[in-house]
């Protein structure tokens, strides 16, 4: 790992200020990406601002059906959270098999979607409970937050401070995780809500994750399992690499899918 | 270079290092405590596991410096005259072989009781396989340790 300036924020103002001030900073969450990008050299930043203690980016807040998650809040805290699993439990779930308990321990979500690898489970969630991502200048739809394999909509030095959402009436998350690295081979959260159903799609694209339109029609007309039969996504649009092809992955959303309905109706 | 202080093992200490120090240099270069140790250095085995405010994270996945003030338990600090419950049940129930991973096994193992403990839930089989998933180990093909955290779990 290369030499860096580390600062710790108290506070989301204090560190943008902090950040603005260095030549090539970048936020530390949690650590559970950017340190291991690090050590191999991917990311090599002059400075680090820890924004993990900043006491106005952590913590839950559900009012009625209304969830604002601070954007420190790591996958434990999300995972344990009594008011939101009240609401929202599919939510605690995705975040209770976040790769292992020491990194739950310490992950962030706003360093999860910030980061956006195409096989983290967050983006998911956010496409298909159509959330908002707020930074200390804008709202964000996840809709347009999510633009490519580690890419969005975020300008250089932006700051996530929380994640907002209406919890839907119902929702599930099914994942099969690569047995060896835990994260998703293909991740589907479904979510039916007021507006309808939404069905957010991760680990299978090679562009990231993605709402899959047929299957939210197929379920707009019928919320059923058999209602998925037949429908699946491009797989030429799908990621091949050693741990399967494209074939393999679109039937797994399909798959995935299903299992997600099944476990909501 | 800047003085990092924390409390390791009820100890105040402190020693100057460089922002990019990870946890785990601090406790086994500066403090000597090698009883953390370093198997993949990526984040993956879990043998640098220790307790950072009570809660289990992988020392070589934190900067020293992001512990400032925190209150961290290291495998050197968990028995108490005599040997920890974990400690005894991987004794009891040859929860090792070589020895490598078990440093990170206890810390695991003791993190997962004490969450389950005050969470009221029940630690069953199933659900220590599912909290190992960040614990390596390449001998022993993970049954005995399994056995050890049950026994420990009725015992702490
Ligand atoms: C062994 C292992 C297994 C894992 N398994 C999974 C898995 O199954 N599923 C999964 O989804 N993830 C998995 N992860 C990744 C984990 O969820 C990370 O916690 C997460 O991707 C990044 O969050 P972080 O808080 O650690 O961010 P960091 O690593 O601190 O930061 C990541 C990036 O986000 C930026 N950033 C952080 N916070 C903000 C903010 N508030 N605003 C703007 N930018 C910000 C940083 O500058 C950096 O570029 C795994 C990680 C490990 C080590
Ligand atoms: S040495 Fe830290 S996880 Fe392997
Ligand atoms: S006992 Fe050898 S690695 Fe676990």
């Amino acid at each position: 790992m290369h030499s860096l300036n580390y600062h710790k924020a108290s506070n989301a103002s204090e560190a943008a200020r902090l950040l603005s001030g260095t030549e090539d900073g970048k936020f530390l969450a949690g650590g559970q990406t950017l340190i291991p990008a690090m050590k191999t050299r991917l990311a090599a930043p002059s400075d680090l601002v820890d924004v993990s203690g900043a006491a106005d980016l952590r913590g839950i807040t559900v009012s009625g059906r209304e969830v604002r998650i601070g954007a420190a809040t790591t996958h434990a805290e999300v995972a344990a959270d009594d008011a939101l699993r009240k609401v929202c439990p599919s939510i605690c779930d995705m975040a209770a098999n976040i790769g292992d308990p020491a990194v739950r321990h310490r992950g962030t979500i706003g360093g999860s979607i910030a980061n956006n690898d195409p096989a983290a489970d967050y983006p998911a969630a956010m496409l298909a409970l159509g959330a908002t991502i707020k930074t200390a200048s804008r709202e964000i739809a996840a809709d347009e937050f999510f633009v490519g394999l580690f890419e969005t909509a975020l300008e250089d030095d932006e700051l996530i401070t929380s994640i907002g959402f209406t919890a839907p009436a119902a929702g599930a998350y099914a994942k099969f995780p690569n047995p060896a690295s835990r994260y998703a081979m293909c991740g589907v959260f479904v979510a039916r809500g007021d507006d309808g159903v939404r069905v957010g799609v991760t680990g299978a694209s090679a562009d990231g994750a993605f709402r899959a339109g047929d299957l939210e029609a197929a379920l707009d007309g019928a919320f059923s399992v058999d209602a998925l039969d037949g429908i699946s996504v491009n797989a030429e649009e799908m990621l091949s690499d050693i741990h399967g092809d494209g074939v393999y992955r679109a039937n797994l959303v399909s798959v995935m899918a299903k299992r997600a309905v099944a476990a909501v109706s | 270079m800047s003085t990092v202080s924390m409390t390791v093992n009820g100890k105040a200490v402190s020693a100057d290092v460089e922002g990019r120090t990870l946890l785990v240099d601090y406790i086994r270069e500066h403090l000597r405590l090698t009883g953390t140790h370093v198997g993949c250095d990526t984040s993956q085995c879990g043998t640098c596991v220790v307790h950072v405010d009570g809660k289990a994270v992988k020392s070589c996945t934190m900067l020293a410096a992001a512990a400032e003030g925190a209150e961290v338990t290291t495998i050197e600090g968990v028995a108490n005259g005599d040997l920890h419950p974990m400690q005894k049940a991987f004794n009891d129930n040859h929860g090792l072989q070589c020895g490598f991973c078990t440093p990170g096994m206890i810390m695991s193992g003791i993190d997962m009781v004490n969450r389950y403990k005050a969470e009221g839930r029940q630690l069953d089989e199933a659900a220590i396989r599912h909290e190992l998933e960040g614990n390596i180990c390449r001998c022993t093909g993970y049954h005995n340790i399994v056995k050890s955290i049950a026994q420990a779990a009725s015992e702490m």
